[in-house]
């Protein structure tokens, strides 16, 4: 048996400590040449969003810019990441916190509180209590949901798909109306408390939320191995000995939190995170975690701040890089659906 | 009416429902700024009467015609399409109906109404046309799945007018058109919507046809219907009433969905019989949204589409965790 | 040792138990079939075993340790478990797969001992010239092979598979029965699998299990359950069963005389 074994191996090329072939190590370079591309494309998108064509005074431009940039960053990054692993735990390739109506029930959230508190005590909050209460509130609603949908529907797909998008706009309906309830003055309050405006960006939230979303980041580190078995379907993990309720919980939590960061930042982006999973796994052919997420994260940085850029300085549209998301990924989405492979 | 003839069970449907809708359209004449109690409703003085007749009046007329027409014209697409999970507001007319809404002030400043509801009933013709098309092409035959493509397909055709209306500072007017409300209803502002009824009574006629039509090709073939011809007659149908509706009043979300389902429930899908009752059902139901939009922040008014998004996508949700746990539909 | 104590189980309340008071053991190094009709309870009783399924009641020990209750991995290094159905969505190479099998041992840092197993578990099922492909570029019965190597690679004294060789054609059902069959004799291994054909059980195993309603039928050597009142009993029609050159073999596929046929 080991002298087939040896020649087999002098034919493969195997490596005596990584046990890799020849094939194996052409794919890692390939997929390490990407993700340097990845990082050049991101880093000059970045510098370009800052520097292209400034008027007037640097420092300001400057000033407002790299916060914009930041909070882009963190976007993308959040949203690619926890996108990418949800589908991990979701066994699918169509299903994204987006779609699944995680973002719309961060809205509803942070209206039912104003509801229920009254705009004033909100804003006597301040900016990071109010981010962590929405966020905690935000996990725990959405472990709820998810669990209870995860195990009664487990089995058909679309329907789970359906639910949640009807259930996304179940909870915008809510929001509204919650907000419709409110007198007119408080309504006006509470658009202004809802949504940080993109085009000023509170430090004070930037900082909370990028704190928050590097936590997050960090937590998903000592599970990203584990995921790798997790895309194997449950019996096959649980077989493998992995506590996979565990693992699927911690995860739901963590994305529910980088959600939070994201939805914080700029509002829902339904199809954002759909867009930037499925091309991170089109570009790196690989089942690893430990490089699919990060690549996930860069492509998210790549979208967000590539798009911004492309939207405002370059095509100068009036218009918002989430309509541009939600066209494009509105069109991705039934691509996928149409051609059906691999969902 | 033949309706009333197949059954004792329709009859004493079609009667509570009646019953149901002379409350509800009491209750909808009445509640307002100026209360209306029963006992003036039939005598009303000078004062009471300008009211009823110039805003009262239309206003239950509108919120009964569009509520009946949307449920049939969900009725209509959910025969020919064979699957209950579609509909025009949850499948692209809408949507469309809105873009062509957008185009037309675009291109025509000033345009009038019926310049509007022409170009709407185009774009929104069109634009169902296209989902039918897709429909043909989608290779999972799975409902669920048509539902999804017919939701994504709406999004697209929405996220387009949002970009467009974003361009030239529309997006209020975007809101407007596709938030349904009844508070701007008045009369010599509604009456377009009469057209509904036109159309309404041509679906009755060509009732039988979209039964036939709901079996498949083959078998509408074999019992000598021409498919196709029919098929684009029921395009139109419910293009044009979903169109009307949205010009006058704005969308109302999921009620051509959730409506004829719950009656097909109940009283099977031979449309003939069903027809009447889903426009029963759907008046009611847009009159049930429309008082409890008026009363439950007296005296601020939330919009008719508001409160049906919110009943009607929790029964959507339902009717779909129905359908996935019936025998045979998941295992 | 396996020890299955009075296991019931239903999908859901009020429905028809699919394991219905199931006491059985599997004493170590034996090859053991689980044979029955389809909805007899095989893949339940597979399921629960390998605590892929928490049974409605009763409980499953793994050498005296209740399989539920154990540290996963801990259970996850002494028995291996193959479902029948495995579809995976992610991109996987057939090397990648069959690396999962160490994952128990390494939380997927693998160790150059761990490639060593892999590369021979790819050899064992034939797998090593296609070691490089991905799962969806492969036959299902390439794909099944894989799947099996994986099992290999987790190196277990229990191996659960359920339905192993559906998608195999001849040769390779073959070899895979005789790799088990070495896998028991060679290294002690207890190997436990769901079986559709009687004849292979029969060739292949010491044991043969056989379910009808959730309950075991009769459980005992080929010899003892290889006869037609026993299968008629098990499979609820005429199996002729005939001992050709040395082998008994049961003729399921020959046509049934007319009463024979009515009596089912």
């Amino acid at each position: 048996m080991t002298a087939v074994s040896d020649r087999a191996s002098e034919i493969l090329g195997l490596h005596p400590a990584t046990g890799t072939s020849v094939t194996e190590r052409e794919r890692l370079r390939s997929i390490r040449r990407t993700a340097v591309i990845l990082g050049l494309l991101c880093a000059g998108f970045a510098a370009a969003y800052l520097l292209w064509d400034v008027k007037g005074s640097w420092s300001y431009a400057l000033d407002l810019r790299s916060r914009q940039l930041a909070s882009l960053v963190v976007v993308g990054a959040a949203v690619g990441a926890s996108s990418l692993v949800f589908q991990t735990i979701a066994g699918s390739r169509i299903l994204t916190p987006g779609v699944m109506g995680f973002d719309s029930l961060y809205v509803l959230i942070q209206t039912v509180i104003v509801s229920v508190l009254g705009p004033s005590a909100l804003q006597l909050m301040g900016v990071p209590e109010r981010f962590i209460l929405n966020t905690a509130l935000l996990a725990g609603f959405g472990l709820l949901l998810f669990r209870w949908l995860f195990r009664a529907h487990s089995r058909n797909l679309f329907v789970l798909v359906l639910v949640g998008i009807v259930v996304g706009s179940f909870f915008t309906s809510l929001a509204t109306f919650a907000s419709r309830m409110l007198s007119p003055d408080d309504y006006l309050t509470l658009q202004t408390v809802l949504f940080a405006s993109f085009t000023t960006v509170d430090v004070q939230l930037l900082g909370v939320t990028a704190a928050v979303a590097v936590l997050g980041m960090a937590a998903l580190v000592p599970l990203l191995r584990r995921l790798d078995v997790v895309d194997l379907g449950k019996d096959a993990a649980t077989g493998l000995g992995l506590d996979y309720h565990r693992i699927v919980t911690i995860t739901l939590v963590v994305v529910t939190v980088l959600v939070a960061t994201s939805t914080a930042l700029v509002g829902p982006m339904l199809f954002l995170g759909l867009l930037v999973a499925n091309l991170a796994r089109q570009i790196v052919p690989t089942h690893r975690h430990t490089v699919l997420v990060p690549v996930a994260g860069a492509v998210g940085v790549l979208a967000t701040v590539g798009g911004q850029f492309l939207v405002t300085h370059v095509f100068a549209l009036n218009t918002t890089l989430s309509v541009v998301v939600n066209l494009v990924g509105g069109l991705y989405f039934l691509y996928l659906l149409l051609k059906a492979v691999r969902l | 009416m033949n309706v009333l003839a197949t059954g004792g069970r329709t009859s004493l449907w079609v009667s509570l429902g009646a019953v149901v809708l002379a409350v509800g359209a009491y209750l909808s004449l009445a509640v307002g700024v100026v209360p209306i109690p029963l006992s003036d409703m039939l005598s009303p003085d000078e004062r009471q009467w300008m009211l009823l007749s110039q805003v009262r009046i239309p206003r239950l007329v509108a919120v009964l015609l569009s509520g009946a027409a949307l449920a049939v014209a969900g009725l209509i697409m959910q025969r020919v399409t064979q699957n209950s999970f579609v509909s025009p507001s949850t499948s692209g007319t809408v949507e469309a109906a809105v873009l062509g809404i957008l185009v037309a002030t675009l291109l025509v400043p000033g345009i009038s109404l019926l310049g509007k509801m022409v170009v709407a009933i185009v774009v929104a013709v069109a634009g169902t046309m296209i989902f039918l098309q897709l429909l043909q092409r989608i290779r999972h035959r799975d409902p669920i799945v048509v539902a999804l493509v017919g939701l994504m397909y709406g999004g697209v055709l929405s996220a387009i007018t949002v970009f467009i209306a974003y361009q030239r500072d529309l997006l209020q007017l975007l809101e407007i058109w596709t938030t349904g409300s009844f508070s701007a209803v008045m009369s010599g502002q509604y009456e377009p919507l009469y057209a509904v009824l036109a159309v309404g009574v041509l679906g009755y006629v060509f009732a039988d046809r979209f039964t036939v039509v709901g079996m498949g090709r083959e078998f509408a073939t074999n019992l000598g219907v021409s498919y196709l011809r029919i098929l684009y007659t029921a395009l139109i149908i419910l293009s044009v009433m979903t169109a009307v509706v949205v010009v006058v009043v704005g969308a109302i979300p999921f009620l051509g969905l959730i409506v004829p389902n719950v009656v097909s429930m109940f009283m099977g899908d031979h449309v003939r019989r069903t027809l009447p009752v889903t426009a029963l059902a759907g008046a009611g139901f847009v009159l049930l949204c429309d008082v409890i939009g008026r009363t439950v922040r007296f005296p601020y008014e939330i919009p008719v589409a508001t409160i049906a998004g919110v009943l009607g996508a929790g029964v959507f949700v339902w009717l779909i965790l129905r359908a996935a746990r019936r025998p045979g539909a998941t295992r | 040792m396996i020890d299955i104590k009075s296991v019931s189980h239903s999908y859901f309340d009020g429905a028809p138990k699919v394991l219905d008071d199931v006491a059985i053991d599997f004493p170590p190094g034996q090859v053991t079939a689980l044979v029955g009709a389809n909805g007899a309870g095989k893949s339940t009783l597979l399921s629960a075993m390998s605590r892929l399924l928490v049974p409605g009641s009763g409980q499953v020990l793994l050498d005296g340790v209740d399989v539920t209750k154990a540290a996963p991995t801990v259970v996850a290094k002494r028995m291996a478990v193959l479902r029948q159905d495995n579809r995976i969505s992610a991109r996987l190479s057939v090397v990648d797969l069959v690396r999962f099998g160490r994952f128990p041992y390494s939380s997927g840092r693998l160790r150059p001992e761990c490639h060593e197993i892999v590369e021979r578990a790819l050899e064992y099922v034939d797998m090593t010239p296609m070691r490089d492909c991905f799962l969806d570029e492969l036959s299902g019965g390439q794909r099944q092979r894989a799947f099996i190597a994986m099992v290999l690679a987790q190196d277990t004294d229990y191996i659960l598979l359920d339905e192993p060789l559906n998608n195999l054609d001849m040769r390779h059902a073959a070899a895979i029965m005789q790799l088990l069959r070495r896998a028991a004799d060679d290294l002690g291994r207890t190997v436990i699998l769901v079986l559709h054909d009687i004849n292979v059980a029969a060739s292949y195993c010491d044991r043969i299990v056989a379910m009808r309603d959730g309950r075991v039928v009769i459980d005992g050597s080929p010899d003892e359950v290889m006869r037609a009142e026993v299968l008629s009993e098990v499979f609820g029609m005429q199996i002729p069963v005939h001992r050709v050159s040395g082998q008994l073999l049961a003729m399921h596929w020959a046509p049934l005389p007319a009463p024979a046929l009515q009596a089912v």
